[in-house]
């Protein structure tokens, strides 16, 4: 069942709706944790992936408001993994999406800072009244 | 996915509260609720122990600093119970193993706060 994909330069394309709901981020960081252990990701990585995606679908939850859904789309690129995680809330400002400061006891942004401590690469794009796209990507260790 | 959390009273005026389970956006609410009640009845002193949690998320780590900084203005302390590597790890790349004091036993964690 979990036996690594063979070597291929296809990309396997596995897509997610879930309700914007705090019940469902589970499934999205499990379902993820399935995809990333058939491509040969070290448990480590894959608990990386699972908290980044998580993470995602939360900031979704909590600042995209009257989004009914995210969608999360997980593509198995030869050698890496490429997460994208889209809200249809009302787009949060860029400059509002800003992680935090090693030493800063607040609560906010402990999330962004995880996503950007956690994958290798990460990108926002916002668009005002049509939400969020996190596209983030997790490469396989030579 | 869900989390259990068992509140017990210990040495002095410490109480322990043990989780286990997922601490995440939907199940931080029932931790923040068990430590706030602790809190509002004058339990300013905390073992938190996470041995038995799989998986934090950041709304997790949210309310562990949460409750540190409401018991820290009654002048008490938490501390953490952690020993497994991925749950560590967490707390070692947001900083927060500065501002929590983490211990591998109830005993030890117990003992740093008195």
């Amino acid at each position: 069942m979990n036996q690594p994909l063979p070597h291929t330069d296809e990309v396997d394309v596995v897509d997610l709706r879930i309700p914007c709901k705090a019940e469902w981020v589970a499934l999205a960081r499990l379902s993820v944790a399935a995809v990333a252990s058939r491509l040969n990701f070290s448990i480590d990585e894959i608990e990386d992936i699972k908290l980044a995606v998580a993470e995602a679908c939360t900031n979704a939850i909590q600042h995209a408001h009257g989004s009914p859904f995210i969608e999360i789309k997980a593509e198995a690129v030869p050698g890496s993994l490429r997460l994208s995680v889209r809200d249809h809330g009302r787009g949060t400002r860029p400059e509002h999406i800003r992680s935090r400061e090693l030493n800063d006891e607040r609560v906010g942004g402990l999330g962004v800072f995880l996503i950007r401590s956690l994958m290798d690469e990460v990108e926002y794009d916002v668009q005002p009244d049509q939400g969020t796209l996190l596209v983030m990507v997790k490469r396989l260790a030579v | 996915m869900d989390i259990k959390v068992n509140v017990r009273e210990a040495q002095g005026d410490c109480y322990i509260v043990e989780l286990s389970g997922e601490i995440d956006v939907y199940t931080s609410p029932k931790v923040k609720d068990a430590i706030g009640d602790l809190i509002d009845r004058g339990v300013y002193n905390l073992v938190i122990d996470l041995e038995k949690v799989r998986y934090i998320d950041s709304t997790g780590l949210g309310v562990l600093i949460g409750g540190l900084k409401r018991v820290r203005e009654h002048g008490g302390s938490v501390n953490l119970v952690c020993t497994n590597p991925q749950i560590r790890k967490i707390f070692d790349i947001t900083g927060l193993v500065k501002i929590f004091g983490i211990f591998e036993s109830e005993d030890a964690a117990m003992k740093a706060l008195v």
